[in-house]
């Protein structure tokens, strides 16, 4: 390795703090401002250091504060976030895994066409086809239900190419050596390629986990019932700033409590989410 | 490919893909058909009649003045998203190379922004920038700026753009320090010998192997600017002032939804479904390119 000059390496190290700064500072300001006063939010500049309102603040919060402004308390919008968050990623995992499963190790008529079909909706996003979608949900009586908000999402190619491509790597003879020790198609699915899936699966939920909780054009669309909201979705009604009354010191709660679990899972299981997200753009 | 082994069911397979196969169906095609079939027909103003018009919406939406504005908008914004977001990212993943003390704590600090949605982080930049209680808003002034994105224009693009950008940062680095770590030392070593400065290394060896690298989240970050950015755009703008930040699917939502115009709503998802399938295969050979040649 060539070495690097003591400057230089200081030079690296002041610009990586800078982006650092300027990554992490809307967050912390965020969390400053969730422990001030209403006063002190609405006469800027806001200090640079916390406050002293945590306890307030919080317990205000997430014990009635919210409710007040939004009809719908902290814990029904973060329960219906996980809901969807957990729903969508355990289930497009499910299908994902059974249909790369069928495509990979089994030889039947229109395997190709049925591939073709699932890759396809790659090119499909919701926002291309947000009407239709919505009068097929309207239909189907979808409007305002947990699967309304997370079937539709379940759906999509990433996941089902990932384990496909993944599965190809399996080589042959221990699909035969487990069909000569008698095996059959659903001992071989549960006893081999599932232990042997486990990164992947681990690394795909992370990414899909962030996925569903971070929705926002979806759950608009399908949610009327301020019920059914997701947090994202009650922030953006808390806030109103041509409105005097917005209170800014709960709603900056509500934004930590909406930032905090997606950060915690991203930086807890980091090396999952590097290799989640490395992979399903492959 | 050699043939696989394979078992011999018959039934089986098809019970397998079935639920995949019956949600993309119900949710995916029959909806995208509907889009074709509806931007093909045009209801009079109470909803009574119902006209197939062939292309007419096509040609309606495709000479409409605030149309051809929101194409214009949504190329500044993405390619401003794409080009602020790579250049900050490119730049700290080189530095983050160099460094070997605190490499994986500047990682982690990072990749944050990643898991918060687009439309929180959008909020959150308003709040900063935001003209009666934004604390950068507040300095912005003192410096003798009149800062106001909820009537200028520009200054709401810049918010959108900024906001944008912020959370994809952390993305590109991640790729970009990827790219980086498979660029081969030896070359490196050589270009150090026969006398290349820092600089010209990196210019001339380092950028040219990224550009797999480069073209790849370019991609990628024209399709997020394009599509994930609704949130931001909603959350913050709501297409104003005017139609200053009026983004193409924000259009679409708008129409259909706000505006109740379903033809034209239609039409444009059909031009968007096309915008798509060519970045998706552009991408597409891209990749192939990157297999033939290791």
């Amino acid at each position: 390795m060539i070495g690097q000059s003591s400057s230089r390496i200081f030079l690296a190290h002041a610009v990586l703090i800078l982006g650092i700064l300027i990554v992490a500072f809307p967050i912390y300001y965020t969390f400053v401002a969730s422990t001030q006063t209403l006063q002190t939010i609405l006469k800027p500049p806001l200090p640079l250091l916390p406050g002293d309102q945590f306890w307030n603040n919080y317990s205000e919060a997430l014990f009635g504060g919210v409710g007040r402004i939004g009809g719908v308390s902290v814990g029904r919008l973060l329960l219906n976030t996980t809901v969807m968050a957990l729903g969508i990623a355990v289930g497009k995992i499910f299908i994902s895994i059974l249909s790369a499963y069928a495509i990979v190790f089994f030889r039947f008529p229109l395997r190709m066409v049925f591939f073709w079909l699932i890759f396809i909706t790659l090119m499909l996003p919701v926002e291309v086809r947000i009407l239709p979608t919505y009068k097929v949900m309207v239909d189907l009586g979808m409007i305002d239900t947990y699967a309304g908000l997370i079937i539709p999402l379940i759906a999509s190619a990433t996941a089902t190419l990932l384990f496909r491509q993944f599965f190809m790597t399996i080589p042959g003879e221990l699909v035969e050596a487990a069909r000569v020790d008698g095996a059959g198609p659903w001992r071989f699915f549960f006893d081999i390629l599932l232990p042997l899936s486990r990164t992947n699966i681990a690394a795909l939920f992370v990414i899909l986990f962030i996925y569903g909780w971070t929705q926002y054009l979806w759950p608009l669309l399908v949610t009327n019932s301020n019920n059914m909201n997701t947090i994202v979705i009650a922030l953006r009604r808390m806030v109103s700033f041509a409105d005097a009354d917005t209170q800014w010191h709960l709603v900056m709660v509500t934004a930590m409590l909406a930032i905090v679990p997606p950060i915690l899972v991203v930086v807890l299981m980091q090396r999952w989410f590097v290799r989640g997200l490395v992979d399903s753009e492959k | 490919m050699t043939p696989r082994v394979v078992f011999p069911n018959k039934v089986l397979p098809y019970l397998l893909v079935a639920p995949q196969l019956a949600i993309t169906l119900v949710f995916f095609y029959w909806p995208a058909g509907q889009a074709f079939y509806q931007s093909m027909l045009r209801q009079d103003p109470f909803g009574l009649r119902t006209r197939f018009v062939w292309f007419a919406n096509f040609r309606k939406v495709l000479a409409d003045p605030a149309y051809l504005n929101s194409i214009k908008v949504t190329v500044v914004f993405s390619l401003a998203t794409a080009i602020v977001a790579m250049c900050v990212a490119l730049l700290l993943a080189v530095m983050a190379e160099k460094v070997v003390r605190g490499k994986g704590l500047y990682r982690t600090l990072l990749i944050w922004p990643y898991a918060v949605a687009p439309a929180i982080a959008g909020m959150l930049w308003l709040f900063l920038f935001n003209p009666s209680i934004g604390s950068l808003a507040y300095m912005l002034r003192s410096f003798g700026i009149a800062w106001d994105p909820l009537l200028n224009g520009t200054h709401a693009m810049i918010l959108l753009v900024s906001a944008a950008a912020w959370k994809q940062i952390s993305y590109n680095f991640l790729f970009f320090v990827a790219g980086l770590q498979a660029v081969p030392k030896t070359l490196i070593e050589a270009a150090a010998m026969d006398g290349a400065g820092e600089t010209k290394r990196f210019w001339t060896i380092v950028f040219p192997l990224l550009a797999p690298t480069t073209f790849f989240l370019l991609v990628v970050n024209t399709v997020y600017a394009l599509f994930d950015t609704f949130g931001i755009v909603h959350a913050v703008t709501g297409g104003g002032p005017g139609k200053a930040t009026e983004t193409l699917v924000y259009k679409v939502y708008n129409d259909g939804f706000v505006n109740l115009i379903l033809g034209d709503s239609a039409a444009q998802s059909v031009i968007l479904m096309i915008i798509v399938i060519s970045l998706t295969a552009i991408q597409f050979r891209y990749v192939e390119r990157k297999v033939h040649y290791g």
